[in-house]
């Protein structure tokens, strides 16, 4: 499996659909290297707006923009721009309903070494609870590349969130089917599924072929995106395999996991274990580190897994 | 040794430590550091009163690291102060180090979390408040880098110390003109920045921040001041101290070969002769 960081994806797409539309402009916090975004200010200077070490200002710019018919595409760190701008991007963005597209760069544990504050495991929960804003979590460069393509086409606003690092494919090739809102089968199965969301989907998939040396048969669903959520997807699988397990770089709480179980506690009743950050600091360290720590690992959830079965 | 001689040679010595200990860890962010050396140098050696065996000391000046990022020259201070074990330097950004990338109140002698940029400067303003609630003499210091200005919070806090008089309280810009990205007026135009901070009612104190006696006399002047907190401004270089490094804004968090380890200690070692 080859690997790409989904942030460079985003970038090329953008060179891409902004030499076709004049009125796509990027934004960057002083964010441009770490978000992979230099290209796009060397290609296309005239569409870069650099507003300096300000997420307040990036989210709120981007809604005058887009309330005046551009199309912004905010690449700022996940952690600052879902935080100390979310009343920006509550009230200004999600509120007054503008054409606005934020890429949340080094998401989750991305920064794992620097602490707390460089942390972005809040987010889902966060932008979930806002009405009008979409949310989605691409697994791979598949993903981002597809994912690019419904932006660009679609408007309206949504937050997007990316990790730092290289990630896995989790698709053979370009051929399948991607739509927003739409839960995307990576695999089939009837005793079990995992439900997965953006770079962990790879990770979902390891422990689903583990559990197949227990002839235990997993269905996998890459939730891409969080909001709105697929309910029908999950409710098949509630119905279909009985049990079902989430995995997510996000806090415990309103995550990927919660929003499973409502679905399933609501809909069809089944035992549903939740794969995510517990609530508290996330300990530091480099991102498998702190997926090893919280058994956000392919043997320890196919090892819980099977004790499901019990 | 006299004062000068001896600041001279500390500093040498912690951007040697904190090279090593980038160097080390394998990550870090290296020319915000070198940059705010001499100034972080001359306030936990000369200017702060702080008791090492005793680090939550009541009475003691408080400092708060703004700009975050530059965690390595802190660490390596307060280590060489005696607050923990140099050993422990070997730690940092490491599995489960409480020597974490920013600045972690678990480690003796740092106040507060600090690593979102534009925080600081409210924080001390608070703790300058409190002191002046609780009729306590002891002075705040925070630094701040120049990029991190952009941050409307800073502002906010800029106006709230002016308006509560807060002569306790002092802010130090590591002027540097360089973020990550690019020279500052570029990213984000600041100029004519002394004014900014005058009209807000701060008084100016304008220093080369590598130069130790100018910093001691600015130090020195705040603490004269009454009615209203103190803004040094101190321009500094980027990457100081390491010739490959200044004023390349690569070198943000850029991580020295072994190579380029062995130059910069070379050059560093140079400038500590003096005993
Ligand atoms: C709120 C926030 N936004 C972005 C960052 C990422 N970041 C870390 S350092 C830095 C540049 C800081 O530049 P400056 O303040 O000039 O510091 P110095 O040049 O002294 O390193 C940025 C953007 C951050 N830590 N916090
Ligand atoms: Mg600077």
């Amino acid at each position: 499996m080859s690997k790409t960081a989904n942030k460079k994806v985003v970038c090329e797409k953008l060179i891409e659909y902004g030499k076709k539309d004049r009125d796509i402009v990027a934004l960057t916090s002083d964010s441009r290297g770490s978000a992979s975004m230099t290209d796009f200010g060397n290609q296309l200077p005239d569409q870069l707006v650099e507003v300096g070490i300000a997420e307040q200002n990036i989210v709120g710019m981007a809604a005058g923009l887009a309330a005046s018919g551009k199309k912004p595409f905010i690449t700022s760190y996940a952690a600052f721009v879902t935080m100390r701008a979310i009343e920006q991007v509550k009230v200004d963005v999600a509120y007054s309903n503008v054409n606005v597209k934020i890429i949340g760069i080094s998401g989750g544990v991305s920064y794992g070494p620097l602490g707390m504050s460089h942390h972005a495991l809040h987010d889902i929960a966060v932008m979930r609870a806002i009405p009008n804003i979409k949310m989605i979590m691409p697994a791979d460069r598949y993903d981002t590349e597809k994912l690019m393509e419904e932006l660009v086409n679609y408007e309206g606003p949504v937050y997007v969130r990316v990790g730092r690092n290289a990630v896995e494919e989790v698709h053979q090739s370009a051929d399948y089917e991607f739509e927003i809102g739409k839960a995307d089968q990576l695999s089939g199965g009837s005793d079990l599924t995992i439900i997965a969301t953006g770079e962990l989907v790879s990770t979902a998939l390891k422990a689903a072929e583990l559990l197949e040396e227990d002839d235990l048969d997993c269905r996998v669903i890459n939730m891409h995106t969080l909001k709105p959520i697929d309910e029908k997807a999950i409710i098949k699988a509630a119905e279909e395999t009985g049990k079902i397990i989430t995995v997510e770089e996000h806090s415990v709480y309103g995550g990927l996991g919660s929003a499973v179980s409502q679905v399933v506690a609501e809909n069809h009743p089944v035992p549903v274990k939740v794969f995510a950050i517990p609530d508290e600091p996330a300990v530091t360290g480099y991102p498998e580190d702190i997926f090893k720590e919280y058994g956000l690992t392919p043997s320890n959830i196919a090892e819980k897994a099977k004790e499901m079965f019990d | 040794m006299d004062k000068i001689e001896f600041l001279t040679e500390k500093a040498a010595q912690i951007r040697r430590d904190l090279l090593k200990m980038i160097v080390n860890a394998g990550t870090g962010h290296t020319a915000g550091s070198l940059s705010n050396t001499d100034i972080m140098t001359v306030l936990f050696y000369e200017v702060m009163d702080i008791k090492v065996d005793d680090p939550d000391w009541d009475d003691r000046d408080r400092f708060i690291l703004s700009k975050g990022h530059s965690v390595e020259s802190y660490y390596t201070i307060l280590a060489d102060k005696g607050y923990f074990d140099k050993e422990e330097l070997n730690t940092f950004c490491q599995y489960k180090s409480r020597l974490i990338g920013h600045p972690n109140n678990k480690v003796p002698g740092v106040e507060m979390n600090t690593g979102a940029l534009g925080h600081g400067l409210a924080i001390a303003a608070g703790m300058a408040k409190a002191a002046k609630m609780s009729k306590k003499n002891y002075k705040v210091y925070t630094l701040m880098g120049d990029g991190e200005l952009a941050e409307g919070s800073v502002w906010e806090a800029a106006l709230a110390a002016s308006h509560f008089k807060l002569d306790n309280l002092v802010g130090i810009i590591d002027r540097n003109n360089l973020q990550i990205t690019d020279n500052t007026e570029k990213v984000m135009g600041l100029e004519p920045l002394a004014e900014k901070w005058k009209s807000f009612g701060w008084e100016i104190i304008e220093v080369d921040g590598h130069n130790y006696q100018e910093l001691i006399n600015a130090f020195t002047k705040s603490s004269e001041i009454k009615g209203r907190p103190t803004l040094i401004l101190a321009n500094t270089i980027k990457g100081k101290g390491v010739s490959f490094m200044e004023n390349k804004a690569e070198w943000h968090h850029g991580l020295p070969s072994e190579e380029e380890l062995a130059q910069a200690l070379e050059e560093l070692s140079s400038k500590g002769e003096v005993i």
